[in-house]
């Protein structure tokens, strides 16, 4: 019996991280793991070795929905002219500063 | 050499000669993400050897004024017989099975072993086990899970196990057997005696024995023991991983990066 090498048989996951205190978990690349645990073990050995985070989520990469590349004249190509739609049509008081 | 700093050579021999083995699987491993963990724990343990030896260095030079020896010399010029590393750390690697259950082995003893040398009366070692215990804490459950993943994986996983217990059991009491080295460091305050280790080391690989559906140790087993790392007599495998570390030094002496 000739066994698979462990990238056929082991999920990918997606491993997100976050890099400090007060930021959002990124997306910092793709793993095999058997399982959840060993996949934010192996996204600790690969990804945090150069103190990288301080917290890791890992998401089976099956899981994921992504959209249609084939789609994206449908899906983002319209908001290209509705230049209204950004906040850039308002007279902002003097005294406000930090906007 | 004094006593006390054999004994600080003992930590630094386990850390360095288990992290070169260690180190000889790094491009080899099964899987990227394994090669990367199993490389991490190498270079976790050789600098900790780095500091160990370090240590026992600046004893050295202390004591014998007009000598100059280095954490280098310590480690790369010295024989088989100066090193004093037990049997365990340096058999060598066989399967994925047998490395994982020597590193499980070794890092349940030295996690225990540092619990208590972090209240060691001497400074320096106990700075140095405050620092490594966080690294050795991880090695522990990365090699845990390992044992249980293959313990009660599929039939070869569990049949590799049981083999690689088997290749291992004859190393395991020497952990235990206190070094003269030992008992000056228990009697200074620097060091503990490692028998009493024995009971709680047992437990907890049982305990994770049990979870990997794999037979529990049983501590009366009393193997061959003309063999023993802390007195400096080794297995002949420790001669190859020698000429192979050593060589750069040996061939080129004092060269660097």
């Amino acid at each position: 019996m000739e066994a698979k090498p462990p990238a056929e048989n082991w999920p990918l996951w997606e491993v997100f991280i976050r890099a400090r205190q007060g930021l959002d978990h990124k997306h910092a690349g793709s793993l095999y793991a058997a399982d959840a645990q060993m996949a934010i073990e192996n996204a600790r050995d690969v990804y945090t070795r150069r103190n990288e985070g301080i917290s890791i989520w890992v998401v089976e990469s099956k899981n994921i929905q992504a959209s249609n590349p084939a789609e994206s004249d449908t899906f983002y190509d319209p908001a290209n002219d509705k230049v209204y739609r950004h906040p850039s049509f308002y007279h902002l008081p003097d005294e406000v500063k930090n906007i | 050499m004094d006593l006390l700093s054999t004994y600080i050579l003992h930590q630094a021999d386990n850390a360095l000669i288990m992290g070169h083995r260690n180190s000889e699987w790094t491009g080899h491993g099964p899987i990227l993400e394994q090669d990367i963990a199993l490389s991490n724990i190498a270079l976790d343990l050789i600098g900790q050897s780095r500091n160990f030896y370090q240590l026992a260095a600046s004893r050295l030079n202390e004591f014998a004024p007009g000598e100059s020896v280095s954490e280098d010399d310590l480690a790369y010029l010295r024989d088989v017989n100066e090193f004093r590393n037990f049997i365990l750390t340096e058999q060598v690697n066989g399967d994925w099975a047998k490395t994982i259950l020597r590193q499980f082995y070794f890092s349940t003893y030295q996690f225990l072993l540092y619990k208590e040398l972090v209240k060691s009366e001497y400074p320096e070692i106990a700075a140095i086990c405050e620092k490594s215990i966080k690294e050795t804490r991880y090695h522990l459950k990365w090699s845990s899970e390992w044992v249980i993943r293959l313990g009660d994986g599929t039939l070869e996983s569990h049949t590799r196990m049981m083999e690689a217990i088997k290749l291992l059991n004859p190393w395991i009491s020497e952990l235990f057997i206190p070094a003269d080295f030992e008992y000056e460091a228990a009697a200074t305050g620097a060091g503990i005696l490692p028998d009493g280790l024995k009971e709680e080391w047992f437990h907890q690989v049982n305990k994770v024995f049990e979870i990997s559906t794999l037979p529990a140790l049983t501590s009366e087993k009393k193997p061959m023991q003309i063999l023993s790392g802390k007195k400096g007599v080794h297995s002949e495998q420790l001669g190859y991983l020698l000429a192979e570390m050593q060589f750069l030094q040996r061939a080129y002496p004092g060269s660097t990066w």
